[in-house]
């Protein structure tokens, strides 16, 4: 591994060379030898990382991807079974169901905490630069400081039947609405989603209010002077000014839905039935009760193919024409 | 400058490439797990001699069960030389755990097992022969060890070699709030299942809860249709099913009833509306605050009964359909079993004989873990008082070793079978969102999925 990549840096310093001067770079005559060297001391920097990264990530996507060709129970002799483990993610109707239940969560981690991250950042904007404005980061930020498992177990009570849901709803004469929302088969999912809202409201909240507050001010007085109402200025100015951070919030949001875990497993554990089953949990279940690990590890891969595909269009949208 | 950045990571990301070529080609030379050799069976000659060396015999017990370290701590007191190192972890991460823990270099020397079969199959569990020969644990009636025996490697549960002993071995049936039962005239235990849904429907009048049932996170309503479906049919049936011989299947005419029970039981209110919001601690909760007349449990919860709800809790076994039936329920050890590297495997195996067969040990199996202490049928049972819940499960369990009435849970059948099938079959069936015809039918297929593997 460390021979495999002390040799790399030294290929592709030279590979631009022959051609001359590089290109890209310009010249110092004085500084190149040293810059050659100084390559090689960069690498040998950032080597513990490198072999940190490989070990603790290259490798176990590499065995990932190797068990998910097997039928494996993680301790017996493994059976080749080529792609029959990823047949089945995509022919199971089970396994599908679990993975549409991830892009449901979507629409309660990503799109609707943006949407309503924008509308509070816009009312807070303001109050954010005043005084008070310490208090105010930190209480929008605080869902994003609690531990996923605790704000699971609390959100569960909160929700239980005579949870304060409920109760809210009993005082206010809605004894009919009341209900098991986590435990009910049509409110589980959303249920779930709505935790995930406030989780993820906070964060997408604080970025937007950060980018706000870098935005020229004399775009606003130019739109003002051409005659644009509060809500012609969002549309003109604040959506267009934000659109890195959008692209970031939606990024973490949609990883954070797709690859979710311990709201669910602490709130629902995937239940009633498998309305609120999601790919990270079924994948622990697959590998771990069921010991097959071979079929786990394929919903992974998987899993990880459907965050590059969601995520890398994000990226591209919001990050294109910036330069 | 963002045009260099970007060309330059691109540049550093291709050499991942044939990084990553490079490891698939070095992990990939060999099937994972083909260096693991089983080693299961030793015909090594076992001895029953403890000695006074210094001993630490490495336990993995369930946490939430003191029974485990009251007997370890018991014994350190009878044989000083041996100390106790336990680690403990809830019976799903135990579950999850043994395996791996089974197959390293430290592995325990006495663990609480889950189901045994693929750890059988693996070569992970020391096979206990010679050590029932040696300590002549013939003497103890067959029917306790039974679900302990694996053979032909694990392929078949309920015969061949004994893999595990029990630390206590436990009852299922049904508590009752004393008080409830009077209030819709309850004198007695119910003799048949008509009685008993006759009481049911006379608690629901009475605006009680009838059952309190826990099925979040796992089903704990599997309990009460296991109970039915041990009467309405054979009981041999389902314990092939579970010790998976080959042709049983679930798909039988007693696990339909028994479905299309519960079903008609979760449609009449008996169980929780929000039955699978509850879990088995909050289920436990509100059968001790009064909320619920019956309660589907084992007597693993005794001891905690006559603590938290001294003199108002009963327990009976579940009825037949005729009063002349026999006892059936579903009975198991709490069992614990000797891995395959264990370094002390000897003395575990003569702290699992003096567990069954000193009275000290006993006394505490009985008292501290509420269930039956196992053991030759000719030892007396520890003395227990009168009128307690753990009077009336030690007696019911008893009655059901008299009628050879034990069955095991069919929620151990397979690895999986309890995560993947029943469960979430069940939080739909009282849901209404599954029939009971296509309850059978998918455990039955989630079953046959697994061992196909």
């Amino acid at each position: 591994m460390t021979s495999a990549l002390g040799s790399v840096p030294a290929g592709s310093g030279t590979a631009p060379r022959p051609g001359g001067a590089d290109p890209q770079l310009p010249v110092r005559p004085h500084r190149k030898r040293w810059g050659r060297t100084a390559r090689w001391v960069g690498w040998l920097w950032v080597l513990p990382a490198l072999i940190m990264y490989g070990v603790f990530v290259l490798r176990p996507l590499v065995l990932t991807v190797q068990y998910s060709l097997y039928r494996w129970n993680g301790i017996g002799t493994a059976q080749w079974v080529g792609f029959d483990n990823y047949l089945t993610v995509f022919t199971d109707r089970d396994l599908l169901k679990i993975i549409t239940n991830a892009f449901v969560l979507i629409i309660f981690f990503s799109f609707i905490p943006v949407a309503l991250g924008l509308l509070v950042a816009s009312l807070v904007r303001r109050i954010t630069t005043g005084p008070g404005g310490t208090l105010v980061r930190t209480v929008l930020f605080l869902p994003q400081v609690i531990p996923l498992v605790a704000a699971g177990i609390a959100w569960s009570w909160v929700l239980s039947s005579n949870g304060l849901v409920n109760q809210l709803l009993r005082t206010v004469g809605l004894e009919r609405v009341t209900r098991p929302w986590l435990g009910e088969f049509s409110t589980a999912l959303p249920s779930v989603g709505v935790i995930g809202t406030w989780i993820m409201l906070g964060l997408c909240t604080i970025l937007l209010v950060t980018g706000m507050s870098k935005i020229d001010p004399s775009l606003y007085e130019a739109a003002r002077m051409d005659g644009a109402g509060p809500i012609r200025e969002f549309f003109a100015v604040t959506l267009p000014s934000l659109r890195q951070e959008i692209g970031v919030c939606l990024t973490v949001t949609v990883i954070a839905a797709l690859a979710s875990f311990d709201i669910v497993y602490t709130s629902t554990s995937g239940g009633p039935g498998i309305q609120t089953t999601v790919p990270g949990l079924e994948i622990y279940r697959l590998a771990f009760s069921q010991r097959q690990v071979g079929l786990a590890s394929a919903l992974g891969v998987v899993l990880m193919l459907l965050v590059l595909v969601c995520v890398l269009p994000i990226q591209r949208l919001t990050r294109g024409e910036k330069a | 400058m963002p045009e260099y950045s970007t060309r330059f990571t691109r540049r550093r990301l291709a050499l991942l490439v044939p990084l990553l070529t490079a490891g698939l080609t070095i992990t990939a030379c060999s099937p994972p797990g083909a260096e693991q050799t089983p080693s299961g069976d030793s015909d090594a000659a076992v001895s029953t001699e403890l000695g006074t060396d210094p001993i630490t015999l490495e336990m993995y017990a369930e946490t939430g069960f003191p029974l485990a370290k009251a007997l370890a701590d018991e014994f350190t007191n009878q044989h000083p030389n041996v100390k106790f190192n336990i680690r403990e972890d809830q019976f799903t991460v135990i579950v999850e755990n043994a395996p791996r823990v089974l197959a390293s270099d430290n592995a325990p020397d006495i663990i609480r097992l889950p189901t045994m079969v693929d750890l059988v199959k693996d070569g992970l569990l020391k096979n206990m022969d010679p050590y029932f020969d040696a300590y002549g644990w013939d003497k103890f009636p067959a029917s306790q060890l039974v679900q302990l025996r694996l053979a032909d490697g694990g392929a078949v549960r309920g015969s061949g070699s004994l893999y595990g002993m029990g630390l206590g071995y436990s009852v299922t049936g049904v508590f009752y709030n004393k008080e409830q039962a009077e209030k819709i005239g309850m004198t007695q235990p119910p003799a048949t299942i008509a009685e008993f849904e006759d009481l049911l429907a006379k608690a629901k009048t009475a605006n009680l809860q009838p059952i309190m049932q826990f099925n979040k996170n796992t089903a704990g309503i599997n309990f009460p249709h296991q109970a039915l479906q041990n009467q309405y049919g054979d009981p041999t049936q389902i314990a092939d099913w579970i010790f998976q011989k080959p042709g049983a299947t679930f798909d039988t005419p007693a696990a339909l009833k028994a479905t299309q029970t519960i079903q008609k039981w979760a449609q009449a209110g008996y169980f929780p509306k929000d039955a699978n919001a509850i879990d088995y601690t909050a289920m436990m909760g509100e059968f001790m605050k009064g909320n619920g007349t019956f309660m589907f449990n084992g007597d693993w919860e005794s001891a905690n009964l006559d603590k938290n709800m001294a003199g108002k809790a009963g327990f009976f076994l579940f009825p037949g359909e005729t009063a002349d039936a026999k006892n059936v329920a579903m009975s198991a050890p709490n069992t614990f079993g000797v891995g395959a590297r264990a370094k002390n495997a000897d003395a575990a195996a003569y702290f699992l004989n003096w567990v069954h067969t000193n009275d000290k040990a006993r006394e505490i199996s009985v008292n501290v873990g509420g269930s039956h202490p196992g053991g030759p049928a000719d030892l007396p049972l520890p003395a227990v008082s009168d009128g307690t819940v753990l009077a009336e499960t030690l007696k019911a369990s008893q009655q059901l070793g008299a009628d050879n009435g034990a069955v095991d849970f069919t929620a151990n059948a397979t690895g999986g079978i309890f995560a993947s099938a029943i469960t979430p079959e069940m939080q739909k069936l009282i849901a209404g969102q599954q029939t009971p015809e296509g309850y059978v039918k998918a455990v039955q297929a989630e079953y046959e999925k697994e061992l196909s593997r």
